[in-house]
């Protein structure tokens, strides 16, 4: 799947906060998009991941020689394909075009936002919303815990996990639903440097497997180069390729 | 001194040899407030979500009347539901007054803003972060939702077992609307008064330690809730 940003602006309360944000996102591999705090990276990402509209522009996805893009003109999004335009069935219920585009990407918020439930179920949750349960639902968890390293504490309640295992802990509920486009929003900003260095290593191998495209944020311009494939520069709301690694 | 002694050892009898009086009284207790706290939940959980999740014209007066709906006095709610299922009144017709169905209904109406105002809180206390992370994962509206009512179970189960105390323990309204008609519409607290107006003090006092220890229980459900909620919390 390949990622398509045309002229991408957003304001808010009257201050501009991303300006003609174009970019195509077409390659495998990690995207690193940096910034100073509150230069809109955040914004930009959750825009990109459908949760969030721009004032004007386009988010265009590309998959199998077709165009998945939510349609603006209209009050709720809609998917247009090019040649099939309707809605796809996902364990037997009907989904609405955007929902079923919005289940192939995900985005990693830098406050996880874990269920008050154990490990295993959190990891559990977003295949339950597809309606995937039974041995195939069970094998993806326990594959998705032991990427993060958390496979011993399945059954432990996710409250109680540190801030760093919280965050490994997002990432393998996110990698449990094998998206196609991974967003991480700033994932080592509030956590120590062995987490810092364990979540580095879960992005480095994730592109090693070829698993999904990343996109992530980060204010740590050293980080950005450790990790990045392409390496792009968000200032005062434009968009800027910096570096092709 | 005596009197009292004498209360209690006579009122311990009557709960050891299970008087059928006192089991039929406290059968019928659990039966009223039982089915109000039902009814009262099946109303109380959807409104208190609704009131929670979404925002409308006149919704800080609807959350402030709530609020004060939970401190209603159970004589005037009594007062209200006899005036309205009195034979002039406009559901007379019904037949209703003096009967069990009367005090379910006035207690379900006691009980009604405590389940509204606590499912709210319990609801709006859920951290915002916990809708936005079940849409990244893919969620709908409707599994947002019920994802967040999920995150607020131990405070809607705190709001269900808060307002079972409250209407266990109430007279007022059950007085006024059952009329405390002995095998049909005697329960704990109305028998209590009636029998400590009279002087008997035996199943009055039995009444009052069975009627504590259902508080006493009711309450010890309540922190377990609490205390659990509060440790997922942390």
């Amino acid at each position: 799947m390949r990622l398509t940003l045309s002229h991408i602006n957003k304001h808010y309360g009257g201050k501009e906060i991303l300006r003609d944000c174009s970019y195509a996102f077409s390659d495998a591999g990690t995207y690193v998009l940096m910034g100073g705090n509150g230069c809109g990276k955040s914004t930009l990402l959750r825009i990109m991941a459908l949760l969030e509209e721009p004032d004007s522009g386009t988010v265009a996805f590309l998959a199998g020689g077709k165009v998945l893009a939510p349609d603006p003109t209209i009050g709720e999004r809609h998917l247009h394909e090019q040649h099939d335009k309707g809605s796809s069935l996902d364990a037997g219920r009907l989904l609405t075009p955007d929902l079923a585009l919005r289940r192939r990407i995900t985005l990693v918020l830098p406050r996880i936002g874990l269920f008050s439930t154990s490990v295993w179920k959190n990891v559990a949750y977003g295949l339950s919303l597809r309606g995937q349960k039974g041995v195939a639902a069970d094998e993806k968890i326990a594959r998705a815990l032991a990427f993060v390293g958390l496979e011993k504490k399945r059954d432990q309640h996710a409250l109680t996990l540190s801030s760093g295992e919280s965050q490994r802990l997002g990432i393998a509920r996110a990698l449990a639903l094998e998206p196609e486009i991974l967003f991480l929003d700033e994932p080592t900003a509030s956590i120590d440097e062995e987490n810092t260095s364990i979540i580095e290593s879960i992005i480095k191998t994730m592109k090693q497997e070829g698993r999904s495209m990343v996109i992530m944020t980060t204010h740590d311009r050293s980080q950005a180069e450790r990790l990045a494939d392409r390496l792009l520069l968000l200032t005062q709301g434009a968009l800027q390729d910096v570096r092709q690694a | 001194m005596d009197t009292i002694t004498e209360g209690f050892l006579q009122a311990f009898k009557l709960i050891l040899h299970l008087n059928p009086d006192l089991i039929g009284i406290i059968v019928l207790s659990l039966k009223v407030s039982g089915l109000a706290l039902l009814l009262a939940t099946l109303i109380g959980i959807p409104l208190g979500g609704f009131l929670g999740l979404r925002r409308f014209p006149g919704h800080g007066l609807a959350v402030s009347s709530i609020n004060t709906f939970m401190g209603l006095p159970p004589v005037v709610v009594g007062l209200f539901v006899y005036l309205l299922l009195s034979r002039r009144g406009p559901l007379g017709a019904l037949g209703l007054l003096y009967t069990p169905s009367a005090m379910i209904i006035a207690q379900t109406i006691l009980a009604l803003p405590i389940v509204i105002a606590l499912c709210r809180s319990a609801i709006v206390s859920v951290d915002p972060i916990i809708a936005q992370a079940a849409r990244t994962l893919g969620a709908t509206p409707r599994q947002v939702t019920t994802t967040i009512i999920t995150e607020a179970r131990y405070g809607i189960l705190s709001a269900v077992i808060a307002a079972f105390g409250r209407v266990m323990a109430e007279v007022g309204s059950i007085l006024i609307v059952g009329g405390n008609i002995a095998g049909y519409t005697r329960v704990m607290t109305t028998t209590i008064a009636l029998e400590t107006d009279k002087g008997n003090f035996e199943l009055a006092l039995a009444l009052g330690i069975i009627l504590l220890l259902i508080s006493f229980g009711v309450n010890a459900a309540l922190h377990l809730v609490q205390r659990k909620g509060a440790l997922h919390a942390a």
